[in-house]
């Protein structure tokens, strides 16, 4: 079984799953910043791969990914960067990143690479389910790829149920209708939408992402939900950090309240 | 010269060829997909048509003349018109479009509106509609096409909209339609986007054709009136994303006796390494909501147009170019700033009409056409120069 449905069928424990920006803060800080969120005890890793016109990201990513491709980070650098990835990562992994430098790498080669380099999943945001349906389905799952699909608070409660049918590991709920990092906290009537989704009895798990910035806002997210995503708060502190391993680590314990 | 089993109209799943689709993120999904399914239905109704036709007569001025250029004629020996959408109320064929959107808006329920602008063009034939109706409007816009369009900036102000400056990327169309886009995201129940171009996510790049069809509407009666016969031997139009070569080519789209004739922005060459000219340059790619024809490195990543035209100085075409460029159904030619220049300045002391940069990239086609001295050309006059007068001034050394 794919790493991601493991993890959900064998925590209790909200899961946390962090996003990365690959080559930042800098181009060789890839595997350090991996190592670091795993040592932190880190559920799940999400890898940014950078690209020029992110129009689902805020501010703080776009930035991350300019700043990384400035310094040459390409997706042939990031497979090169993640080769011997699972000497030492154990948690599952997604890469994250939009369509186009995908089908310019070639979608099966992308697809093969992700197998030899050990990803276990892909969260693409701009190829919506009918494109992926008639074109990538065949090929992800050739590969053992889960495509990982979102849902917004203005998502029909059919097309939930349609996404969740062809979903499996984790749906990805928006906590809000927003771009990453564009606002912080949970409000009653997020949670409200969350428990609302909890009650439909989907087949699959669900994390919360957008929003979400520090334990407390990790525990309501939670709490309607497996667990959470963290994007922006995240690239922030990398963008910031004087001691990268440390702060990282220091991080992840305190979302997840370990000591 | 068209082969009969080719279609130029877009399939039902949003495809014109292998170019088109809706690649969004599932935050614009509700709002993509309504307007999706309910586009055709709500421009059919006699009531939309009726509201729609009387605004483009009584507040745009159309129909737009056919003029019929003797001097350009005599210097080309050749028969030229005009297809004057440089006479439209704001200077630009952008308003057809946007009076057809605003229409749509209300009858989606939506009483904001959020639009991109490269020339500002659109920007001012957005805040113009949204000023008529009543409606909140916010326009994105680069921070170097602020700078280069300032008349225009003025204008939206004026018009009461809010011009906001995009500051990523390039800063320019392309980085002022990802602002556009993701203002959309975070504002989707109470925004309607009105895309500028035909470009964009099915079904705008049919929609916005389908507006703009207006153009070759006119001119098919209007050439029938002027020459017996209702369409030319060549239709010349400049293609940014394209929407006024796909109003001016729409009814000659399958006409065998019309050849469809795009002038796209070479910058300062198409091997300089500073051009806009996607067809030239671009592969097949994936950029705001739909796959098409796009510049871009071998990694996949966008790369930053170069042209002296704000209006063409976009990295991708629509869908549709892209279908009408690799089934050879239209020619493209790449034309340099310094050519768009000559051919401004030309108009101007030819026919008495100063035309938009953007447009002046299709007037310059004239010099390698080698059009024939009975055939006749239409070119369509997509807007006026007057948003261009500092570039003009500049370039053409007009400053006392
Ligand atoms: C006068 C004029 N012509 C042409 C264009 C290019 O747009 P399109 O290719 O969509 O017609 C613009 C865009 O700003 C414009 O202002």
């Amino acid at each position: 079984m794919n790493r991601i449905s493991t993890l959900f069928k064998s925590t209790q424990e909200p899961i946390l799953n962090v996003y990365a920006t690959a080559g930042y803060p800098n181009f060789g800080d890839t595997m350090l910043v991996l190592n670091a969120l795993q040592e932190g005890g880190v559920d799940i890793i999400e890898i940014g791969m950078p690209y020029s016109d992110p129009i689902a990201d805020g501010e703080t990513i776009q930035q991350s990914n300019q700043v990384s491709l400035d310094q040459g980070m390409s997706v042939t650098h990031l497979f090169d960067q993640l080769k011997n990835m699972r000497q030492s990562i154990s948690v599952p992994v997604l890469l994250m990143g939009y369509v186009n430098p995908v089908l310019q790498f070639g979608v099966e080669r992308f697809c093969q690479k992700c197998q030899e380099v050990g990803v276990d999943g892909l969260i693409l945001p701009d190829l919506p389910l009918a494109e992926y349906q008639q074109s990538y389905q065949t090929i992800f799952e050739q590969y053992g790829l889960l495509n990982i699909f979102l849902i917004t608070p203005q998502t029909s409660d059919e097309r939930i149920k349609q996404i969740d049918s062809i979903s499996e590991g984790f749906i990805y709920m928006v906590s809000s209708a927003s771009t990453t990092g564009a606002k912080t906290g949970i409000s009653s009537d997020q949670e409200a939408y969350f428990k609302r989704i909890d009650g439909m009895k989907l087949k699959n798990p669900r994390l919360v992402g957008f929003g979400i910035s520090d334990r407390e806002s990790f525990l309501k997210a939670s709490n309607g939900a497996s667990g959470a995503i963290i994007g922006s708060a995240f690239v922030k502190l990398l963008g910031n950090a004087k001691n990268l391993r440390e702060e990282i680590v220091e991080f992840v314990k305190s979302i997840k309240g370990l000591k | 010269m068209i082969d009969a089993g080719i279609s130029f109209h877009v399939s039902e799943k949003g495809y014109y060829g292998d170019f088109g689709g809706a690649f969004i993120p599932e935050m614009l999904y509700p709002n993509v997909e309504e307007l999706r399914l309910h586009y055709l239905e709500y421009m059919m109704e006699p009531s939309f048509q009726k509201e729609f036709h009387f605004l483009l007569k009584d507040f745009v001025g159309r129909p737009t003349p056919l003029f019929k250029a003797e001097r350009l004629s005599a210097k080309y020996n050749t028969q030229i018109y005009l297809k004057r959408e440089d006479l439209c109320h704001t200077g630009a064929h952008k308003v057809n479009n946007t009076i057809g959107q605003i229409l749509m808006a209300k009858r989606l329920g939506k009483y904001k509106i959020v639009a991109e602008t490269g020339a500002g063009q659109h920007g001012v034939a957005t805040a113009t509609v949204c000023a008529l109706m009543g409606m909140e409007c916010i326009i994105y816009m680069g921070a170097i096409d602020i700078e280069r369009q300032a008349p225009n900036v003025a204008r939206m102000k004026m018009l009461g909209a809010s011009v906001v400056a995009a500051q990523s990327g390039s800063k320019t169309l392309k980085d002022a339609t990802n602002e556009a886009m993701r203002h959309w995201i975070n504002h989707p129940v109470d925004t309607h986007y009105i895309i500028g171009s035909v470009v964009g996510p099915h079904p705008y790049p049919d929609m916005v054709a389908k507006f703009q069809s207006i153009i070759s509407e006119e001119i098919k009666w209007q050439l029938q009136e002027k020459e017996g016969r209702d369409y030319p031997d060549y239709i010349l139009a400049c293609v940014g994303g394209g929407s006024n070569a796909a109003g001016a080519f729409y009814h000659y789209l399958d006409e065998p006796r019309t050849a469809l004739i795009a002038a796209e922005a070479a910058g300062q060459g198409v091997s300089s390494g500073h051009s806009a000219a996607t067809t030239f340059l671009g592969k097949p790619g994936v950029l705001h909501g739909s796959k098409s024809l796009l510049m871009q490195t071998e990694d996949g990543q966008v790369i930053e147009p170069y042209s002296i035209s704000a209006g063409l100085d976009y990295p991708g075409i629509g869908p549709l170019h892209a279908h009408l460029s690799t089934s050879g159904r239209a020619k493209f030619f790449d034309i340099t700033d310094d050519e768009a220049l000559e051919a401004a300045l030309e108009c101007s002391m030819l026919e008495g009409i100063i035309p938009a940069l953007e447009t002046a990239h299709a007037l310059a086609v004239f010099g390698k056409l080698g059009a024939k001295p009975n055939e006749i050309s239409v070119v369509n006059l997509s807007g006026r120069g007057d948003k261009d007068l500092a570039t003009y001034q500049e370039k053409l050394k007009l400053n006392p």
